[in-house]
């Protein structure tokens, strides 16, 4: 008796979900545009252009990089990038996404505003390829202000301490991790470039003038005592906007000067 | 006599700088070096002179190779 009833409403509750099923839902692709600056070394005569990428936005990952990754896995292998660490801590995939500079692997796409989005290599830089320019000068640069440990004393035993307040100094400044962002966002760094610094490699110049443990600061402030090294500076803080780390290159730059404005 | 642009004559001293730093590879490989000159210049002998950007990007590109080329270490081109 038992086992008849049950088995009544099992079939019952069959026809019941059945009634109630409906067709899977049909796919609907979300598409977005993505316009992609192209120039290619092979033919120089050729001009740049933007070229056109219609991507499925349920199949791509939630960052930039997933895009340009998916385009040249998928769509077109030939597209250049530089890319390495995708999480935000080798600067290489530096790029000027929708007007601002900033690291692809760590720009969310928007995937619901349907909205073009506009990639572009870092503006004012000579382009190797696609999205590749040429840093050399930049990292020439910062070869430039030295970038390490002068000290006359002998080398310690161990570590070579310093205070916790001395060490406090360098938050914000050590994080930076030389993706050209700031630099190249800089109008004075546009037009000065072989001359001016540029914020990037001037924060890292006050970050080894400030070290406890440096004892050629003055050496340092030397070097940049001229019109044009770190002068060119206009506080435009364009640097401090666009830095894709959270970081203040107007401010390290404004410090220096502060440190150098009575000598 | 001709009168050149700017550009073209940036260009002329490429190729002059160049000519002059395959003279002062070793004597035996100096043709190597010359015929390698002619024949990287020649490639872009059809690029129009008011093309800018171009002609500005291949002397770019030209200047640097010729920086790494000149240097004594380098003995042989192919």
């Amino acid at each position: 008796m038992l086992s008849i009833k049950s088995g009544l409403r099992t079939g019952l509750s069959k026809v019941i979900l059945r009634t109630f099923a409906t067709d899977a839902p049909a796919y609907e692709p979300n598409y977005k545009n993505f316009k992609v600056y192209r120039w290619s070394p092979d033919h120089p005569e050729e001009k740049p252009h933007m070229q056109d990428f219609n991507l499925d936005m349920n199949e791509t990952g939630p960052m930039m990089l997933d895009a340009l990754l998916k385009i040249k896995n998928e769509v077109d292998p030939t597209l250049t990038l530089r890319r390495s660490c995708r999480e935000g801590i080798c600067g290489s995939c530096a790029m000027n996404i929708d007007g601002r500079n900033t690291l692809a692997c760590i720009t969310k796409i928007n995937k619901t505003d349907g909205k073009e989005v506009k990639i572009y290599p870092l503006p004012h830089m000579y382009v190797v390829r696609d999205l590749v320019p040429d840093l050399t000068l930049f990292y020439q640069q910062y070869k430039s202000i030295q970038p390490y440990l002068q000290t006359s004393k002998p080398p310690p035993e161990k570590e070579n301490l310093q205070t916790i307040e001395d060490r406090k100094k360098l938050d914000g400044l050590y994080e930076c991790i030389l993706c050209a962002c700031c630099s190249t966002s800089c109008p004075s760094y546009w037009w000065n470039q072989q001359e001016y610094l540029g914020p990037a490699v001037l924060m890292q110049a006050y970050r080894w003038m400030i070290d406890s443990r440096d004892d050629a600061t003055e050496a340092r402030k030397q070097m940049l005592q001229n019109s044009m090294s770190l002068y060119r500076c206009h506080t435009i803080m364009n640097c401090s906007r666009t830095c894709p780390k959270g970081l203040n290159p107007g401010r390290a730059v404004a410090a220096i000067k502060k440190s150098m404005a009575f000598e | 006599m001709v009168r050149f642009s700017g550009l073209q004559k940036e260009v002329l001293s490429l190729y002059r700088d160049c000519l002059r730093a395959a003279f002062q590879k070793p004597i035996d490989r100096r043709q190597h070096w010359i015929n390698y000159i002619h024949s990287e210049f020649n490639k872009s002998r059809n690029i129009p002179r008011r093309d800018f950007s171009t002609v500005e990007y291949l002397i770019r590109t030209g200047k640097r190779r010729y920086e790494m080329y000149k240097s004594p270490d380098i003995k042989d081109v192919l």
